[in-house]
C-alpha cells in the first residue's frame, strides 16, 4: 500500500524537512493502528462503558442531562484519553521503537509533534463515534459548531500534555498506572473551561459568558504545547 | 562523616527559639479579635506557613530549570528538598485554615480558587514524588523530576485563574459571607507584630530545613556511591 512507502522514503540519508518527518510519524502511527485496530477499539468501547456508567451514577433523566452532559462528556474523554495515550507511548517502548525513531535524523520536537497528532487523532476518531451515540442515546443535540471547537480545543491541550507525561510515564516502573496521576491535576484548567464552554454552547448561554472559557483554553493550548516542546527532548534523551 | 556545620546548629536553635516566641505572640501577646474570637489566631501560622510554602514551590520550579539547563546534581537535591518541605508547609497551612473555615465560613471546605489551587498543588507534587519514585536511574529521575515541576508550576496559576473565572462568571452562594482571604478584619498594631513575626519566623525555620534537607541529599548521594564502590 501507498502508506508503507511513504514511512519507508522518510529515512532517506539527507535530512529531512521537519513537516515531512512529523508527517511520517503520524503516518507510522496511523497505518500500525489501522492493521491492529487495537487502540481504538479499546477506547471506543472504555467510552461507552464509561457513558453507561454514568447512565446510573447520575440518572441521566431529563433534567439533570442539561446540566450534566457536558461534564460525563469530558470525564469520558479524559478517561478514554488517557487509555490512549498509554497504549500509543507503550508500544514505541514495548518494542524499541522509540529506540529507532530517536535514531533517525531529525529535530526530536518532530517526533513530540508526530506523537500529538496521531494521539489527537486517536482521540477525535473516538470523539466523533461518541458523539452521535450519545446524542441517539439521551436525545441531545450535541452537533453545534461551537461545541465542536470546544471539544477540539481542549483536545489539543489534553494531547498536547499528555504526550509528554505518557513519555515520561513508560519510562518509570509503574508505568501505565502512573499516567492519570501525573496528567489529571495539570490537565485541570483544561477540563475546568472545557466542561465550562462546552455547557455555554448546550445551555445557549450568551457568547461574552463562553468567550472567557475559550481564550482560557487557547491560552493553555499555547502554554503547554511550547512547555512541551522544549522539554520533550529531555524526556527522551539517553 | 561530615560533621554538621556550626552555623546550621545555630540556625536550628535559632528556629526552635523563633517558633516559640512566634506562639506567643500568636496565642498571649496579640489580641482577640472581636467578631471571630479565638479562632482568628490561627490566622498568624496559616498565612505563614502558606506563603513560606509558595515561595518554596517557585524556588523547586526554578531549580528544575537550572538542573536542565546545568544538568547539575545539586541543583535536583535542592529541587527536592524544595518541594518535600514546601508540601509538608501548605498541608498545614491547609489544615489550619480548615480550622479556622469550620466556625467562620460553617463550612471545612469551600471550592474556592485559593483552596481548590492549594489542593491540586498538593496533588501536582504527590505525583512528582510517585514519579520520582518509579524511577531508579538517578540522573533520569532528576530530568524528569525538573520536567514535572515545571509542568506543574505552570499548570496551577492557570488553575487559579480558571476557578477564579468560574466564580466571576456564577455568583458565589456558598461562603458569600466570607470576610475574603484577607482583611475584612483591621488588624490592630499587636496583631501586625504577631503576624510579621510568625511570617518572619517561618521563613527562619522553613530555611533551617531546607537546609538540612539539603544536606541531607547529599550525604544520601554520598552513601549510594559508597555503596556502588562496596558492590564493585
Amino acid at each position: 500500500m501507498a502508506t508503507i512507502e511513504v514511512t519507508s522514503s522518510a529515512r532517506p540519508a539527507s535530512k529531512p524537512s521537519f513537516i515531512k518527518a512529523v508527517w511520517a510519524v503520524v503516518q507510522k502511527d496511523l497505518a500500525a493502528e489501522l492493521r491492529s485496530r487495537e487502540l481504538l477499539s479499546a477506547m471506543l468501547v472504555f467510552s461507552l462503558l464509561v457513558i453507561l456508567i454514568f447512565n446510573f451514577a447520575l440518572e441521566l433523566d431529563i433534567k439533570t442531562r442539561q446540566s450534566v452532559t457536558a461534564g460525563v462528556l469530558w470525564a469520558t474523554f479524559a478517561f478514554a484519553g488517557t487509555l490512549g495515550l498509554n497504549r500509543s507511548m507503550a508500544i514505541e517502548k514495548d518494542r524499541g521503537c522509540l529506540d529507532g525513531l530517536l535514531l533517525a535524523p531529525v529535530d526530536r520536537s518532530a517526533i513530540y509533534f508526530g506523537k500529538v497528532f496521531s494521539n489527537l487523532a486517536f482521540m477525535m476518531i473516538v470523539e466523533v463515534i461518541v458523539l452521535p451515540v450519545y446524542s441517539v442515546l439521551y436525545n441531545t443535540n450535541l452537533f453545534l459548531p461551537g461545541l465542536l471547537m470546544v471539544i477540539l480545543l481542549g483536545s489539543v491541550g489534553y494531547t498536547a500534555v499528555g504526550t509528554l507525561l505518557s513519555a515520561m510515564s513508560v519510562q518509570t516502573r509503574t508505568r501505565d498506572m502512573l499516567l492519570p496521576i501525573l496528567l489529571f491535576p495539570v490537565v485541570l484548567p483544561v477540563l475546568i473551561a472545557a466542561v465550562k464552554a462546552s455547557n455555554g454552547y448546550l445551555t445557549g448561554t450568551d457568547m461574552s459568558e463562553i468567550m472567557p472559557w475559550l481564550n482560557l483554553l487557547i491560552v493553555y493550548d499555547v502554554v503547554f504545547i511550547a512547555l512541551a516542546f522544549m522539554t520533550f527532548e529531555f524526556v527522551v534523551e539517553e | 562523616m561530615q560533621k554538621k556545620p556550626a552555623a546550621l546548629i545555630t540556625l536550628d536553635i535559632l528556629a526552635v527559639v523563633l517558633l516559640g516566641i512566634a506562639t506567643y505572640l500568636a496565642l498571649v501577646y496579640a489580641p482577640t479579635e472581636a467578631v471571630m474570637g479565638q479562632v482568628q489566631r490561627v490566622f498568624y501560622f496559616h498565612v505563614a506557613n502558606a506563603w513560606v510554602a509558595l515561595l518554596g514551590f517557585v524556588a523547586a520550579g526554578v531549580a528544575g530549570v537550572v538542573y536542565l539547563v546545568t544538568k547539575d546534581r545539586r541543583w535536583d537535591i535542592i529541587e527536592v528538598a524544595a518541594v518535600e518541605i514546601s508540601l509538608v508547609f501548605f498541608l498545614i497551612a491547609i489544615i489550619l485554615g480548615s480550622i479556622w473555615a469550620r466556625p467562620i465560613w460553617n463550612t471545612w471546605w469551600t471550592w474556592d480558587p485559593r483552596l481548590t489551587t492549594a489542593a491540586v498543588t498538593e496533588l501536582i507534587y504527590i505525583a512528582y514524588f510517585m514519579l520520582r519514585e518509579g524511577i531508579e536511574d538517578p540522573e533520569r529521575r532528576a530530568r524528569f523530576g525538573a520536567v514535572y515541576t515545571l509542568i506543574g508550576s505552570a499548570s496551577a496559576p492557570i488553575t487559579f485563574f480558571a476557578i477564579r473565572l468560574f466564580r466571576t462568571i456564577h455568583p458565589v452562594v456558598i461562603g458569600s459571607g466570607d470576610p475574603g482571604a484577607e482583611g475584612t478584619f483591621a488588624m490592630t498594631s499587636k496583631m501586625l507584630v504577631a503576624f510579621l513575626f510568625a511570617l518572619f519566623a517561618f521563613s527562619v525555620i522553613f530555611i533551617d530545613l531546607f537546609w538540612n534537607r539539603i544536606r541531607m541529599g547529599w550525604l544520601n548521594d554520598k552513601v549510594e556511591q559508597l555503596k556502588l564502590k562496596v558492590a564493585r
